[in-house]
């Protein structure tokens, strides 16, 4: 008995610490400041999908007919890494840029999934996502060291131009044929080798004669990505770049370089923009639904199920409190959806809870002998019913989960969870609580509690 | 015993309830919101008084995009459904609205992009069938007398068809009186009904199966008859408190998942109605076909 009350304790002040990890970590990610860093319980926010935060989903369709079935994932990784280098631009907190690949359920189209959380100006957003890839090889710019005039400038002001230090050739990725990664058979080094086409490989040999110790920086979407200095000239279009690269960062650039030479064309076949206003809005009425569906549900409980409904109202709050912080620590994103898949999901984890009760009443009824053995066996009995009627449940999530949007999958996921914790809460948490209450004589007033609904205490007690 | 008692009439309500609803759906029918059949819905609002639905009819008509319809929304706002239209023409229309609106939300769904989401709700609702199906048949393997374990699992499918047939038969009677279409969230709501209330039924059909194993009863009536005394004040219980959670979620929850919510309650609570009122009674009934044949 002490180990099951010391076991109860423990149990409590889990459930204490989880509420105030959930509360804190609300607080204090509220308290940052714009431009702050999430450090410790601040990093830990609830993740809010875009009807709730408002902002913008994009469904691109990448035309993937002139590329091979080979490079196909290669090139969907490629155009998602400068679609995302892209995004990055904007400062968009926590951007999602995500492949979907064509497969049975997608009518076998290749998808790239932008979601940019709290981006209002949509068009603007959508105008630069929507170039393809540029790709161009730029000449060191002589003049760069030159001291430059200054000039004071009409409102007063001192004007000083800083030239740019490369400037632009003929040469740019629509020359380029492919990319490959290669490894230098000497030295082992991971290199980049590229092949011009016939126009590219004059131009290149054109650009190195005349650069030879000089640098030529290759510029992806206007950000140099490599900065190699020509050793001679190279004729036949055929070059390597090396500059001491990882494996990993030669492959990366083996990719951007196919994505700048094979644009993989995008068009947007989808968009969603939700208004800031109406995210807090869904939100607030969430969160408002939840707490008068707990407090319903709590307060049923207890007049029903008196004693035995007191446990199960504080074996909920532990519930609500492990899925809160679940949502936090793994992240959920959590819709509107997701959120009534929670609300839902706290009536499903009665459920359990019920059962267990109905059973433990049904054995105290056929006169058993005392109370601690009608729990005992009603749990047992009660077991059986619990986990056959969630299977169900878990079909259905799962199979919503596979086949689901992101909004159908944000409510699946939450769904499932909340009914795999719910079982677990239940036939642990309760039964421990159950227990370390002790009751074992049976009179009139423990008929009483352990009675339920209009049932008196003299049809339990036979 | 009751149930049993009347199990004719019971079985006939929800019969009729059942026909009603097919006879609903298809004279009023389901009206598609733009997530399947692709388009586009702006939702503008005026921070002053909103102008008259014709003054923005005409404003957005030589844009040309094309037929429209545009409906009030709350106090201050209007939804503008369309084709499927590009960010341009969005922008053409706002600016042509003038100063006084902001955009409140606006999504745009490409055809094929309409046409997927019907084959993926189509294939997920099978595959949740077939799941259901399969697992019903497993739990019930062991059961063969007096009626066969597959029996079992018919019925339960039955009373899955009707709770939600009816629930889809509320929801067309409100869609023709309202407008509110047939989005994603319906699609969930309708596999999430599947799901939870076949536990209910299975929750009944446990504690007949475990008096059969006992032996308690004379009678495969009487079985079914006092099994569902022991426990329909359980599946009520069990219910309402979903039904609780999903009332709450109705009346106090965000607008967009008000009619979700509202399609789960009537599922949540035929789902019950039917594994009291309408598997039981068939049960009884197919066992007495059963017994009529063997004699």
């Amino acid at each position: 008995m002490a180990k099951t009350r010391i076991t109860a304790l423990l149990i409590l002040l889990l459930g204490v610490g989880l509420g105030i990890f959930v509360y804190k970590s609300e607080i204090r990610h509220r308290n940052l400041g714009p431009e702050a860093t999430a450090t410790g319980l601040a990093k830990y926010p609830f993740k809010l999908g875009l009807d709730l935060s408002g902002g913008t989903h994009l469904v691109y369709k990448a035309d993937v007919s002139l590329i091979d079935s080979t490079e196909l994932k290669d090139s969907m990784d490629a155009l998602r890494d400068v679609i995302e280098r892209r995004v990055n631009v904007f400062g968009v907190s926590e951007p999602i840029v995500q492949v979907q690949n064509g497969g049975f359920s997608n009518a076998s189209e290749e998808r790239l999934i932008v979601d940019l959380p709290g981006v209002t100006d949509v068009s603007k957003a959508i105008e630069m996502i929507g170039q393809t890839p540029m790709l161009d090889f730029r000449t060191e710019n002589l003049n760069k060291d030159k001291p430059q005039e200054a000039k004071i400038g009409s409102d007063g002001k001192l004007v000083v131009q800083a030239p740019e230090p490369f400037i632009k050739t003929d040469l740019t990725g629509r020359f380029l044929d492919k990319a490959i990664l290669e490894f230098n058979q000497s030295t082992g080094e991971a290199v980049v080798s590229l092949q011009f086409d016939a126009e590219g490989s004059l131009l290149f040999e054109k650009i190195t004669k005349e650069n030879i110790g000089k640098q030529v920086a290759i510029f992806l979407d206007g950000e140099p990505i490599s900065v190699p200095t020509v050793n001679e000239a190279i004729s036949g279009g055929k070059a390597q770049i090396s500059g001491n690269f990882t494996p990993t960062e030669a492959k990366l650039l083996v990719g951007r370089l196919n994505s700048g030479a094979l644009p993989v064309p995008i068009s947007l076949i989808s968009t969603q923009t939700i208004g800031p206003s109406l995210g807090t809005l869904a939100t607030t009425a969430g969160v408002k639904a939840a707490l008068i569906g707990f407090l319903a549900i709590a307060l049923f409980l207890m007049i029903w199920y008196r004693l035995p409904g007191m446990i199960a109202v504080i074996a909920l709050s532990m519930y609500v409190v492990i899925m809160l912080s679940l949502f936090k620590l793994v992240p959920v994103t959590l819709t509107a959806a997701g959120i009534a898949g929670f609300i839902i999901s706290i009536g499903i984890a009665v459920d359990a809870n019920v059962l267990i009760f109905e059973r433990i009443k049904e054995e105290l009824r056929s006169g058993a002998d005392n109370i601690p053995d009608s729990i005992h066996h009603g749990f047992k009995r009660a077991w059986l019913s619990v986990r056959d009627s969630n299977i169900s449940s878990i079909i259905t999530a799962i199979i919503l989960f596979w086949f689901g949007t992101s909004l159908i999958k944000g409510f699946a996921l939450v769904f499932l969870i909340g009914v795999l914790i719910s079982m677990i809460s239940a036939i642990s948490i309760t039964r421990i609580f159950l227990y370390t209450l002790n009751i074992k004589k049976k009179n009139k007033l423990t008929s009483f509690l352990f009675g339920s609904g209009f049932s008196n205490a003299k049809t339990i007690i036979k | 015993m009751f149930i049993i008692k009347y199990k004719k009439i019971f079985v006939l309500i929800s019969a009729v309830l059942v026909t009603l609803s097919i006879a609903s759906m298809i004279i009023f029918g389901l009206n598609l919101g733009i997530d399947f059949k692709g388009g586009s819905l702006l939702e503008i609002e005026y921070t002053s008084v909103r102008p008259e639905q014709e003054i923005i009819e005409d404003t957005i008509k030589p844009l040309g995009i094309g037929e429209m319809l545009i409906q009030p929304m709350e106090d201050n706002g209007y939804s503008i459904k369309t084709r499927d239209i590009t960010d341009n023409e969005r922008t053409n229309i706002l600016e042509s609205l003038g100063n006084d609106v902001t955009e409140k939300s606006f999504t745009s769904i490409g055809p094929s992009v309409g046409a997927e989401l019907v084959r993926k709700s189509l294939i997920s609702f099978i595959l949740v069938s077939l799941g259901i199906i399969f697992w019903i048949a497993f739990s019930f393997r062991k059961v063969s007398k007096p009626v066969s374990s597959w029996k079992y699992g018919l019925i339960a499918i039955v009373s899955l068809i009707h709770d939600i047939i009816i629930p889809v038969g509320v929801f067309s009677i409100l869609s023709h009186f309202s407008g509110v279409e047939v989005d994603t969230l319906f699609v969930v709501a309708i596999l999430t009904i599947l799901g939870l209330s076949v536990s209910d039924t299975i929750v009944v059909f446990d504690r007949i199966r475990e008096n059969i194993r006992v032996g308690h009863f004379k009678t495969f009536e009487e079985t079914v008859g006092r099994s569902i005394n022991q426990v329909y004040i359980r599946s009520i219980a069990t219910s309402s408190t979903v039904i609780i959670a999903l009332l709450a979620l109705v009346f106090f929850g965000p607008s967009s998942t008000k009619i979700f919510a509202l399609m789960l309650t009537a599922g949540m609570f035929f789902g019950t109605y039917s594994s009291i009122f309408l598997a039981s009674p068939l049960l009884v009934i197919v066992n007495n076909l059963q017994e009529k044949k063997v004699k």
